[in-house]
Protein backbone atom coordinates (compact mmCIF):
# COMPACT_ATOMS: atom_id res chain seq x y z
CA UNK A 1 0.00 0.00 0.00
CA UNK A 2 3.06 2.24 0.67
CA UNK A 3 5.91 1.62 -0.85
CA UNK A 4 9.11 3.97 0.37
CA UNK A 5 12.26 3.60 -1.82
CA UNK A 6 15.77 4.78 -1.18
CA UNK A 7 14.39 7.62 0.49
CA UNK A 8 16.90 11.05 1.65
CA UNK A 9 16.64 14.13 2.48
CA UNK A 10 19.43 16.44 3.26
CA UNK A 11 18.85 20.11 5.12
CA UNK A 12 22.22 21.59 3.89
CA UNK A 13 24.79 19.47 5.13
CA UNK A 14 22.53 17.90 7.15
CA UNK A 15 20.93 14.88 6.66
CA UNK A 16 17.59 14.07 7.89
CA UNK A 17 16.68 10.81 6.20
CA UNK A 18 19.39 8.54 4.70
CA UNK A 19 18.39 5.67 2.48
CA UNK A 20 15.27 4.60 3.99
CA UNK A 21 13.40 1.75 2.03
CA UNK A 22 10.01 0.16 3.68
CA UNK A 23 6.50 -1.30 2.84
CA UNK A 24 3.54 -1.16 4.35
CA UNK A 25 0.76 -3.24 3.23
CA UNK A 26 -2.94 -2.99 2.95
CA UNK A 27 -4.30 -3.20 6.27
CA UNK A 28 -1.59 -2.76 8.59
CA UNK A 29 -0.53 -0.85 11.58
CA UNK A 30 3.13 0.42 11.41
CA UNK A 31 4.46 1.72 14.34
CA UNK A 32 7.57 4.15 13.60
CA UNK A 33 9.70 4.18 16.61
CA UNK A 34 12.94 6.28 17.07
CA UNK A 35 14.59 8.76 19.49
CA UNK A 36 12.90 12.44 19.02
CA UNK A 37 15.23 13.80 16.01
CA UNK A 38 15.45 10.67 14.37
CA UNK A 39 13.66 11.75 11.18
CA UNK A 40 10.77 9.89 11.91
CA UNK A 41 8.55 13.47 11.06
CA UNK A 42 10.56 14.26 8.06
CA UNK A 43 9.94 11.10 6.45
CA UNK A 44 6.08 11.39 7.28
CA UNK A 45 5.92 14.75 5.46
CA UNK A 46 7.95 12.88 2.48
CA UNK A 47 5.24 10.16 2.24
CA UNK A 48 2.18 12.44 2.65
CA UNK A 49 3.75 15.30 -0.13
CA UNK A 50 4.14 18.18 2.18
CA UNK A 51 7.77 18.00 1.26
CA UNK A 52 9.97 16.62 -1.44
CA UNK A 53 12.77 13.84 -0.85
CA UNK A 54 16.41 14.77 -1.93
CA UNK A 55 16.19 11.47 -3.75
CA UNK A 56 14.06 8.45 -3.37
CA UNK A 57 10.91 7.57 -4.56
CA UNK A 58 7.10 7.36 -2.23
CA UNK A 59 4.42 5.56 -4.09
CA UNK A 60 1.18 5.41 -2.07
CA UNK A 61 -1.55 2.80 -3.36
CA UNK A 62 -0.70 3.05 -7.37
CA UNK A 63 0.63 6.50 -7.30
CA UNK A 64 3.56 8.18 -6.76
CA UNK A 65 3.23 10.81 -4.15
CA UNK A 66 6.37 13.21 -6.51
CA UNK A 67 4.80 12.33 -9.51
CA UNK A 68 0.70 12.23 -9.24
CA UNK A 69 0.38 14.42 -5.79
CA UNK A 70 -3.02 15.11 -6.45
CA UNK A 71 -3.97 11.53 -7.09
CA UNK A 72 -2.25 10.19 -4.26
CA UNK A 73 -3.05 13.23 -1.83
CA UNK A 74 -6.51 12.09 -2.07
CA UNK A 75 -5.86 8.77 -0.44
CA UNK A 76 -4.19 10.24 2.37
CA UNK A 77 -5.70 11.36 5.63
CA UNK A 78 -2.62 12.69 7.98
CA UNK A 79 -2.56 14.61 11.30
CA UNK A 80 0.89 16.60 11.39
CA UNK A 81 2.86 16.60 14.74
CA UNK A 82 1.10 19.56 15.50
CA UNK A 83 -2.64 19.74 14.86
CA UNK A 84 -3.45 21.86 12.39
CA UNK A 85 -6.38 23.97 13.64
CA UNK A 86 -7.94 27.68 12.69
CA UNK A 87 -8.90 28.94 16.04
CA UNK A 88 -11.80 30.85 14.58
CA UNK A 89 -13.73 28.21 13.42
CA UNK A 90 -16.12 25.82 15.24
CA UNK A 91 -15.49 22.53 15.13
CA UNK A 92 -18.31 21.51 13.02
CA UNK A 93 -17.32 24.19 10.04
CA UNK A 94 -13.63 23.08 10.18
CA UNK A 95 -14.59 20.10 9.49
CA UNK A 96 -17.27 20.97 6.90
CA UNK A 97 -14.30 22.92 5.34
CA UNK A 98 -12.07 19.87 5.20
CA UNK A 99 -13.88 17.76 3.60
CA UNK A 100 -14.53 20.39 1.13
CA UNK A 101 -11.11 20.42 0.10
CA UNK A 102 -11.02 16.38 0.04
CA UNK A 103 -13.67 16.70 -2.28
CA UNK A 104 -16.02 14.60 -0.24
CA UNK A 105 -19.30 15.03 -2.23
CA UNK A 106 -21.67 16.97 -1.33
CA UNK A 107 -24.78 14.52 -0.16
CA UNK A 108 -21.66 12.75 2.22
CA UNK A 109 -20.41 15.51 3.29
CA UNK A 110 -22.85 15.77 6.58
CA UNK A 111 -23.23 11.93 7.03
CA UNK A 112 -18.81 11.90 6.97
CA UNK A 113 -18.34 14.64 9.13
CA UNK A 114 -20.88 13.52 11.62
CA UNK A 115 -19.36 10.04 11.47
CA UNK A 116 -16.10 11.08 11.70
CA UNK A 117 -16.89 13.65 15.49
CA UNK A 118 -18.61 10.62 16.86
CA UNK A 119 -15.21 8.04 16.29
CA UNK A 120 -13.15 11.02 17.66
CA UNK A 121 -15.42 11.78 20.48
CA UNK A 122 -15.80 15.10 19.85
CA UNK A 123 -19.71 15.56 18.61
CA UNK A 124 -20.54 17.61 22.01
CA UNK A 125 -18.20 20.28 20.76
CA UNK A 126 -19.09 20.68 17.29
CA UNK A 127 -20.78 24.11 17.55
CA UNK A 128 -17.54 25.20 19.51
CA UNK A 129 -14.45 27.72 18.51
CA UNK A 130 -11.91 25.41 18.39
CA UNK A 131 -9.42 28.25 20.09
CA UNK A 132 -11.58 27.63 23.13
CA UNK A 133 -10.63 23.99 23.45
CA UNK A 134 -8.06 22.04 25.44
CA UNK A 135 -5.23 20.20 23.98
CA UNK A 136 -7.12 16.92 24.32
CA UNK A 137 -10.09 18.23 22.22
CA UNK A 138 -7.91 19.72 19.47
CA UNK A 139 -5.94 16.76 19.14
CA UNK A 140 -8.86 15.01 18.84
CA UNK A 141 -10.21 17.46 16.07
CA UNK A 142 -6.57 16.82 14.44
CA UNK A 143 -8.13 12.66 13.88
CA UNK A 144 -11.39 13.58 13.14
CA UNK A 145 -9.98 15.84 10.30
CA UNK A 146 -7.34 12.86 9.28
CA UNK A 147 -10.48 10.22 8.84
CA UNK A 148 -13.22 12.68 7.37
CA UNK A 149 -12.71 11.39 3.98
CA UNK A 150 -12.66 7.80 4.70
CA UNK A 151 -8.94 7.79 3.50
CA UNK A 152 -7.24 4.18 2.75
CA UNK A 153 -4.08 5.61 4.17
CA UNK A 154 -3.98 7.14 7.38
CA UNK A 155 -0.52 8.71 8.73
CA UNK A 156 -0.38 9.70 11.96
CA UNK A 157 2.45 11.77 13.86
CA UNK A 158 2.05 11.15 17.31
CA UNK A 159 -1.35 10.85 17.67
CA UNK A 160 -1.80 10.33 21.50
CA UNK A 161 0.49 12.86 22.18
CA UNK A 162 -0.87 15.84 25.07
CA UNK A 163 -4.04 13.73 25.48
CA UNK A 164 -4.92 12.22 29.47
CA UNK A 165 -4.92 8.06 30.05
CA UNK A 166 -8.72 8.09 29.28
CA UNK A 167 -8.47 9.12 25.99
CA UNK A 168 -5.01 7.50 25.49
CA UNK A 169 -6.69 4.25 25.50
CA UNK A 170 -10.27 5.45 23.24
CA UNK A 171 -7.72 7.03 20.43
CA UNK A 172 -5.72 3.62 20.38
CA UNK A 173 -9.13 1.65 20.31
CA UNK A 174 -10.12 4.69 17.34
CA UNK A 175 -6.55 3.17 15.71
CA UNK A 176 -7.33 -0.14 16.12
CA UNK A 177 -10.43 -0.11 14.92
CA UNK A 178 -9.72 2.20 11.30
CA UNK A 179 -7.21 -0.72 10.32
CA UNK A 180 -7.98 -3.84 8.49
CA UNK A 181 -9.92 -1.44 5.77
CA UNK A 182 -7.14 0.89 5.90
CA UNK A 183 -3.56 1.30 6.27
CA UNK A 184 -1.93 3.08 8.96
CA UNK A 185 1.72 4.36 9.88
CA UNK A 186 1.94 6.32 13.20
CA UNK A 187 4.91 7.58 14.78
CA UNK A 188 5.25 7.70 18.83
CA UNK A 189 7.51 7.44 21.59
CA UNK A 190 5.55 5.61 23.46
CA UNK A 191 6.83 2.13 23.05
CA UNK A 192 4.17 -0.10 25.37
CA UNK A 193 2.04 2.21 22.47
CA UNK A 194 3.67 0.15 19.66
CA UNK A 195 3.09 -3.32 21.33
CA UNK A 196 -0.71 -2.36 22.09
CA UNK A 197 -1.79 -1.03 18.63
CA UNK A 198 1.33 -1.65 15.94
CA UNK A 199 1.44 -5.16 13.80
CA UNK A 200 4.77 -4.20 12.56
CA UNK A 201 7.27 -1.65 13.74
CA UNK A 202 9.85 0.63 12.00
CA UNK A 203 13.03 1.79 14.17
CA UNK A 204 14.52 4.24 12.76
CA UNK A 205 17.52 6.33 14.48
CA UNK A 206 19.65 9.17 12.54
CA UNK A 207 17.71 9.04 9.63
CA UNK A 208 18.56 5.30 9.25
CA UNK A 209 16.43 1.89 9.65
CA UNK A 210 18.04 0.46 12.40
CA UNK A 211 14.84 -2.82 12.68
CA UNK A 212 12.08 -3.48 10.67
CA UNK A 213 10.49 -6.88 11.96
CA UNK A 214 6.72 -7.92 12.90
CA UNK A 215 6.05 -7.36 16.70
CA UNK A 216 5.49 -11.29 16.81
CA UNK A 217 9.35 -11.59 16.14
CA UNK A 218 10.80 -8.92 18.22
CA UNK A 219 9.98 -11.07 21.38
CA UNK A 220 12.33 -13.58 19.90
CA UNK A 221 15.02 -11.59 19.36
CA UNK A 222 15.56 -11.05 22.77
CA UNK A 223 17.01 -14.54 23.04
CA UNK A 224 13.15 -15.41 24.15
CA UNK A 225 14.05 -14.83 28.05
CA UNK A 226 11.27 -14.36 30.36
CA UNK A 227 10.64 -12.25 32.98
CA UNK A 228 8.63 -12.91 35.68
CA UNK A 229 7.69 -10.94 39.14
CA UNK A 230 6.68 -12.71 42.00
CA UNK A 231 5.51 -11.18 45.43
CA UNK A 232 4.95 -14.01 48.42
CA UNK A 233 3.87 -13.68 51.56
CA UNK A 234 6.66 -15.42 53.37
CA UNK A 235 10.22 -14.49 54.50
CA UNK A 236 13.39 -17.16 54.62
CA UNK A 237 16.34 -17.26 52.59
CA UNK A 238 15.64 -20.58 51.57
CA UNK A 239 12.95 -19.18 48.93
CA UNK A 240 15.84 -18.07 46.56
CA UNK A 241 17.65 -20.87 46.58
CA UNK A 242 14.80 -23.06 45.99
CA UNK A 243 13.31 -20.79 43.18
CA UNK A 244 16.64 -21.23 41.92
CA UNK A 245 16.66 -25.17 41.92
CA UNK A 246 13.88 -25.23 39.53
CA UNK A 247 14.12 -26.17 35.72
CA UNK A 248 15.11 -23.23 33.45
CA UNK A 249 15.39 -20.60 36.32
CA UNK A 250 18.92 -18.78 35.08
CA UNK A 251 18.68 -15.79 37.78
CA UNK A 252 16.67 -14.84 40.45
CA UNK A 253 17.32 -11.41 42.19
CA UNK A 254 15.40 -10.38 45.09
CA UNK A 255 14.15 -6.83 45.29
CA UNK A 256 12.20 -5.83 48.74
CA UNK A 257 10.87 -8.13 50.99
CA UNK A 258 9.07 -11.10 49.53
CA UNK A 259 9.72 -9.49 45.79
CA UNK A 260 11.59 -11.50 43.47
CA UNK A 261 12.51 -11.01 39.84
CA UNK A 262 12.83 -14.27 37.88
CA UNK A 263 14.71 -14.97 34.52
CA UNK A 264 14.18 -17.98 32.51
CA UNK A 265 16.14 -19.80 30.03
CA UNK A 266 15.58 -19.94 26.59
CA UNK A 267 11.50 -19.91 25.79
CA UNK A 268 10.56 -22.19 28.72
CA UNK A 269 6.99 -21.08 30.43
CA UNK A 270 8.04 -21.67 34.20
CA UNK A 271 4.74 -20.31 35.64
CA UNK A 272 2.71 -23.51 36.52
CA UNK A 273 5.97 -24.82 37.82
CA UNK A 274 6.49 -21.80 40.11
CA UNK A 275 3.42 -21.91 41.40
CA UNK A 276 2.97 -25.12 42.13
CA UNK A 277 5.96 -25.15 43.91
CA UNK A 278 4.78 -22.28 46.12
CA UNK A 279 1.49 -23.76 47.01
CA UNK A 280 3.24 -26.98 48.45
CA UNK A 281 5.73 -25.22 50.61
CA UNK A 282 2.60 -22.65 51.42
CA UNK A 283 4.51 -19.63 51.16
CA UNK A 284 1.62 -17.35 50.23
CA UNK A 285 0.96 -16.67 46.38
CA UNK A 286 0.22 -12.88 46.55
CA UNK A 287 1.40 -11.50 42.81
CA UNK A 288 3.27 -13.12 39.95
CA UNK A 289 3.34 -11.75 36.34
CA UNK A 290 5.06 -11.70 33.24
CA UNK A 291 7.41 -8.67 32.69
CA UNK A 292 7.34 -7.73 29.00
CA UNK A 293 9.97 -5.00 28.55
CA UNK A 294 10.96 -7.13 25.34
CA UNK A 295 10.27 -4.01 22.65
CA UNK A 296 12.10 -1.51 25.12
CA UNK A 297 14.91 -3.70 25.44
CA UNK A 298 15.11 -4.34 21.66
CA UNK A 299 14.82 -0.51 21.14
CA UNK A 300 17.80 0.77 23.63
CA UNK A 301 19.57 -2.57 22.20
CA UNK A 302 19.21 -1.39 18.91
CA UNK A 303 19.68 2.43 19.23
CA UNK A 304 22.78 2.37 21.32
CA UNK A 305 24.96 -0.25 19.18
CA UNK A 306 23.99 1.97 16.32
CA UNK A 307 25.77 4.89 18.48
CA UNK A 308 28.89 3.09 18.33
CA UNK B 1 -12.44 26.08 -9.28
CA UNK B 2 -14.25 24.76 -6.27
CA UNK B 3 -11.49 24.67 -4.34
CA UNK B 4 -10.32 28.52 -4.33
CA UNK B 5 -14.05 29.23 -3.35
CA UNK B 6 -13.66 27.12 -0.51
CA UNK B 7 -10.47 29.11 0.08
CA UNK B 8 -12.01 32.38 -0.46
CA UNK B 9 -14.89 31.88 1.87
CA UNK B 10 -12.73 30.67 4.78
CA UNK B 11 -10.25 33.32 4.45
CA UNK B 12 -13.52 35.77 4.27
CA UNK B 13 -15.26 34.41 7.18
CA UNK B 14 -12.03 34.46 9.00
CA UNK B 15 -11.85 38.50 8.72
CA UNK B 16 -15.11 38.78 9.67
CA UNK B 17 -14.58 36.20 12.74
CA UNK B 18 -11.80 38.90 14.21
CA UNK B 19 -12.09 42.50 15.00
CA UNK B 20 -9.67 42.79 12.09
CA UNK B 21 -12.46 43.49 9.17
CA UNK B 22 -14.34 45.88 11.04
CA UNK B 23 -11.74 48.12 12.49
CA UNK B 24 -10.07 48.02 9.10
CA UNK B 25 -13.24 48.68 7.21
CA UNK B 26 -14.35 51.58 10.02
CA UNK B 27 -11.13 53.14 9.78
CA UNK B 28 -11.26 53.25 6.04
CA UNK B 29 -14.80 55.26 6.03
CA UNK B 30 -13.35 57.25 8.52
CA UNK B 31 -10.52 58.67 6.81
CA UNK B 32 -12.37 58.55 3.38
CA UNK B 33 -15.29 60.29 4.66
CA UNK B 34 -13.08 63.17 6.61
CA UNK B 35 -11.00 63.65 3.28
CA UNK B 36 -14.27 63.72 1.48
CA UNK B 37 -15.35 66.54 3.80
CA UNK B 38 -12.08 68.40 2.89
CA UNK B 39 -12.54 68.50 -0.67
CA UNK B 40 -16.01 69.64 -0.74
CA UNK B 41 -15.49 72.11 1.71
CA UNK B 42 -13.00 73.83 0.20
CA UNK B 43 -14.85 73.64 -2.73
CA UNK B 44 -17.73 75.26 -1.73
CA UNK B 45 -15.43 78.03 -0.46
CA UNK B 46 -13.79 78.56 -3.25
CA UNK B 47 -17.20 79.17 -4.72
CA UNK B 48 -17.05 82.43 -2.83
CA UNK B 49 -13.90 83.51 -3.81
CA UNK B 50 -13.13 86.23 -5.63
CA UNK B 51 -10.18 85.33 -7.37
CA UNK B 52 -11.64 82.09 -8.80
CA UNK B 53 -14.66 84.09 -10.58
CA UNK B 54 -12.50 84.49 -13.75
CA UNK B 55 -12.73 81.23 -14.63
CA UNK B 56 -15.72 79.71 -12.76
CA UNK B 57 -16.34 77.01 -15.85
CA UNK B 58 -12.65 75.24 -14.09
CA UNK B 59 -14.72 75.42 -10.96
CA UNK B 60 -16.34 72.15 -11.12
CA UNK B 61 -17.04 68.81 -8.93
CA UNK B 62 -14.66 66.40 -10.93
CA UNK B 63 -11.78 68.76 -10.66
CA UNK B 64 -11.71 70.29 -6.82
CA UNK B 65 -13.33 66.99 -5.19
CA UNK B 66 -13.36 63.50 -6.88
CA UNK B 67 -9.82 63.91 -8.47
CA UNK B 68 -8.80 64.97 -5.23
CA UNK B 69 -10.44 62.86 -3.14
CA UNK B 70 -9.34 59.55 -5.51
CA UNK B 71 -5.36 60.25 -4.87
CA UNK B 72 -6.23 60.39 -1.18
CA UNK B 73 -7.70 57.33 -0.95
CA UNK B 74 -4.66 55.63 -3.41
CA UNK B 75 -2.67 56.74 -0.49
CA UNK B 76 -4.70 55.80 2.19
CA UNK B 77 -4.76 52.23 0.23
CA UNK B 78 -0.65 51.93 0.68
CA UNK B 79 -1.24 51.74 4.40
CA UNK B 80 -4.12 49.51 5.09
CA UNK B 81 -4.09 47.05 2.55
CA UNK B 82 -0.58 45.53 4.36
CA UNK B 83 -2.88 45.15 7.08
CA UNK B 84 -5.25 43.32 5.05
CA UNK B 85 -2.95 40.75 3.47
CA UNK B 86 -0.07 40.48 6.24
CA UNK B 87 -2.09 37.68 7.69
CA UNK B 88 -2.65 35.56 4.60
CA UNK B 89 0.12 33.09 4.44
CA UNK B 90 2.13 33.68 7.76
CA UNK B 91 -0.70 33.04 9.73
CA UNK B 92 -1.08 29.67 7.91
CA UNK B 93 2.73 28.76 9.09
CA UNK B 94 2.31 30.34 12.49
CA UNK B 95 -0.56 27.86 13.31
CA UNK B 96 0.20 25.10 11.57
CA UNK B 97 -1.91 24.68 9.01
CA UNK B 98 0.39 25.34 6.31
CA UNK B 99 1.02 21.27 6.87
CA UNK B 100 -3.04 20.54 6.27
CA UNK B 101 -2.98 22.97 3.56
CA UNK B 102 -0.23 21.48 1.51
CA UNK B 103 -1.20 18.00 1.79
CA UNK B 104 -4.64 18.21 1.26
CA UNK B 105 -5.21 17.90 -2.92
CA UNK B 106 -5.09 20.88 -3.88
CA UNK B 107 -2.84 23.38 -5.64
CA UNK B 108 -0.62 26.09 -4.77
CA UNK B 109 -1.70 27.60 -7.03
CA UNK B 110 -5.04 27.43 -6.20
CA UNK B 111 -4.41 28.27 -2.30
CA UNK B 112 -2.96 31.28 -3.92
CA UNK B 113 -5.51 32.38 -5.83
CA UNK B 114 -8.12 31.70 -2.97
CA UNK B 115 -6.23 34.16 -0.53
CA UNK B 116 -5.99 37.14 -3.07
CA UNK B 117 -9.40 36.65 -4.09
CA UNK B 118 -10.80 36.32 -0.57
CA UNK B 119 -8.30 40.23 0.27
CA UNK B 120 -9.33 41.42 -3.18
CA UNK B 121 -13.50 41.04 -1.75
CA UNK B 122 -12.94 42.67 1.63
CA UNK B 123 -10.83 45.09 -0.58
CA UNK B 124 -14.15 45.19 -2.80
CA UNK B 125 -16.63 45.57 0.26
CA UNK B 126 -14.74 48.45 1.40
CA UNK B 127 -14.87 50.46 -2.07
CA UNK B 128 -18.24 49.73 -2.02
CA UNK B 129 -19.35 51.20 1.28
CA UNK B 130 -17.40 54.43 0.88
CA UNK B 131 -18.79 54.71 -2.79
CA UNK B 132 -21.90 56.51 -0.45
CA UNK B 133 -19.74 59.85 -0.24
CA UNK B 134 -20.06 59.90 -4.08
CA UNK B 135 -23.82 58.73 -3.95
CA UNK B 136 -24.55 62.26 -1.69
CA UNK B 137 -22.96 64.00 -4.00
CA UNK B 138 -24.71 62.90 -6.91
CA UNK B 139 -27.80 63.29 -5.40
CA UNK B 140 -26.87 67.24 -4.42
CA UNK B 141 -24.71 68.11 -7.43
CA UNK B 142 -24.17 67.58 -10.84
CA UNK B 143 -20.45 65.46 -11.02
CA UNK B 144 -19.79 63.76 -14.46
CA UNK B 145 -20.01 60.27 -13.87
CA UNK B 146 -17.64 58.76 -16.45
CA UNK B 147 -14.65 59.78 -14.36
CA UNK B 148 -16.24 58.25 -11.58
CA UNK B 149 -16.21 54.63 -12.82
CA UNK B 150 -13.07 55.01 -14.23
CA UNK B 151 -11.52 56.24 -10.92
CA UNK B 152 -13.08 53.05 -9.96
CA UNK B 153 -11.93 50.93 -12.24
CA UNK B 154 -8.54 52.24 -11.79
CA UNK B 155 -8.87 51.70 -7.75
CA UNK B 156 -9.89 48.40 -8.12
CA UNK B 157 -6.67 47.31 -10.48
CA UNK B 158 -4.22 49.34 -8.02
CA UNK B 159 -5.76 47.30 -5.11
CA UNK B 160 -5.19 44.23 -6.40
CA UNK B 161 -2.05 45.15 -7.54
CA UNK B 162 -1.47 46.28 -3.76
CA UNK B 163 -2.84 42.95 -2.57
CA UNK B 164 -0.72 40.97 -4.65
CA UNK B 165 2.83 42.62 -3.22
CA UNK B 166 1.38 42.24 -0.10
CA UNK B 167 0.22 38.58 -0.68
CA UNK B 168 4.05 38.09 -1.41
CA UNK B 169 5.20 39.83 1.39
CA UNK B 170 3.33 37.50 3.53
CA UNK B 171 4.51 34.34 2.11
CA UNK B 172 8.12 35.47 2.71
CA UNK B 173 7.52 35.10 6.40
CA UNK B 174 5.31 33.56 9.78
CA UNK B 175 5.26 36.38 11.55
CA UNK B 176 2.65 39.20 10.37
CA UNK B 177 4.44 42.14 11.34
CA UNK B 178 7.03 41.93 9.52
CA UNK B 179 4.75 40.58 6.76
CA UNK B 180 3.22 44.14 6.78
CA UNK B 181 6.26 45.86 7.28
CA UNK B 182 7.90 44.55 3.71
CA UNK B 183 4.90 44.42 1.90
CA UNK B 184 4.91 48.64 3.02
CA UNK B 185 8.22 48.71 2.23
CA UNK B 186 7.56 47.13 -1.36
CA UNK B 187 4.93 49.41 -1.99
CA UNK B 188 6.60 52.59 -0.94
CA UNK B 189 9.39 51.51 -3.02
CA UNK B 190 7.18 51.43 -6.21
CA UNK B 191 5.62 54.69 -4.80
CA UNK B 192 8.88 56.62 -4.38
CA UNK B 193 10.17 55.52 -8.18
CA UNK B 194 7.47 57.41 -10.01
CA UNK B 195 8.07 60.64 -7.80
CA UNK B 196 11.79 60.49 -8.27
CA UNK B 197 11.04 60.87 -11.91
CA UNK B 198 8.18 62.65 -13.18
CA UNK B 199 9.11 62.12 -17.30
CA UNK B 200 6.26 60.60 -19.15
CA UNK B 201 8.90 58.26 -21.40
CA UNK B 202 11.21 57.38 -18.38
CA UNK B 203 11.25 53.68 -16.94
CA UNK B 204 11.19 54.52 -13.53
CA UNK B 205 8.17 56.32 -14.26
CA UNK B 206 6.64 53.66 -16.21
CA UNK B 207 7.22 51.24 -13.28
CA UNK B 208 5.91 53.40 -10.33
CA UNK B 209 2.65 52.23 -9.42
CA UNK B 210 0.74 55.22 -8.57
CA UNK B 211 1.76 57.00 -12.18
CA UNK B 212 -0.33 54.89 -13.65
CA UNK B 213 -3.42 55.81 -11.45
CA UNK B 214 -3.90 59.46 -12.43
CA UNK B 215 -5.57 58.81 -15.93
CA UNK B 216 -7.98 56.84 -14.24
CA UNK B 217 -9.53 59.78 -12.18
CA UNK B 218 -9.54 61.85 -15.59
CA UNK B 219 -11.46 59.29 -17.28
CA UNK B 220 -9.30 58.16 -19.25
CA UNK B 221 -8.70 54.09 -19.39
CA UNK B 222 -5.27 53.77 -21.50
CA UNK B 223 -4.70 50.16 -22.43
CA UNK B 224 -1.01 50.71 -20.78
CA UNK B 225 -2.09 51.98 -17.42
CA UNK B 226 -4.37 49.01 -17.88
CA UNK B 227 -1.67 46.12 -18.73
CA UNK B 228 0.51 47.74 -16.37
CA UNK B 229 -1.90 47.24 -13.34
CA UNK B 230 -2.97 43.33 -14.51
CA UNK B 231 0.63 42.04 -14.84
CA UNK B 232 1.78 43.50 -11.37
CA UNK B 233 -1.11 41.69 -10.21
CA UNK B 234 0.25 38.31 -11.90
CA UNK B 235 3.57 39.03 -11.28
CA UNK B 236 3.30 39.29 -7.33
CA UNK B 237 1.00 36.22 -7.73
CA UNK B 238 3.34 34.30 -9.27
CA UNK B 239 6.00 35.25 -6.96
CA UNK B 240 4.15 33.73 -3.74
CA UNK B 241 3.28 30.92 -6.20
CA UNK B 242 7.04 30.25 -6.72
CA UNK B 243 7.73 31.52 -2.80
CA UNK B 244 5.64 28.66 -1.53
CA UNK B 245 6.85 25.94 -3.93
CA UNK B 246 10.55 26.44 -3.25
CA UNK B 247 10.30 26.56 0.22
CA UNK B 248 9.43 23.27 0.57
CA UNK B 249 11.90 22.00 -1.76
CA UNK B 250 14.89 23.43 0.55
Amino acid sequence: MIEVQNLTKRYGNLVAVDNVSFRVEHGEILGFLGPNGAGKTTTMRIITGYMPPTDGSVRVADFDVLENPMKAKRLIGYLPENPPLYNDMTVEGYLDFVADLKRVSKKDKKRKVDIAMERCGIANVRKRLIGNLSKGYRQRIGIAQAIVHDPVVLVLDEPTIGLDPKQIIEIRHLIKSLAGERTVVLSTHILPEVTMVCTRVVIINEGRIVLEESLDRISERVGGAQVLFLKINYRNDEVREKILSLDHVSHVTENASGEFIIRTKGTADIREELAKTIVQNGWGLLEMRPLTHTLEDVFLKVISTEGE
Amino acid sequence: MKAIFTILKRELKSYFASPVAYIILVVFLVLSGIFFFFYLESFIKSQFDPRFQLFREKLNLNEFVIRPYFGTISVVLLFIIPLITMRLIAEERKNFTAELLFTLPVRVSQIVLGKFLASFSLFAIMLVLSAIYLVVLRVYGNPDLGPVLSAYLGLFLLGGSLISAGLFASSLTENQIVAAVISFGILLVFWILGASSDADNSILGYISIINHFDNFTKGVIALRDTIYYLSFVFFGLFLTYIMVESERWR
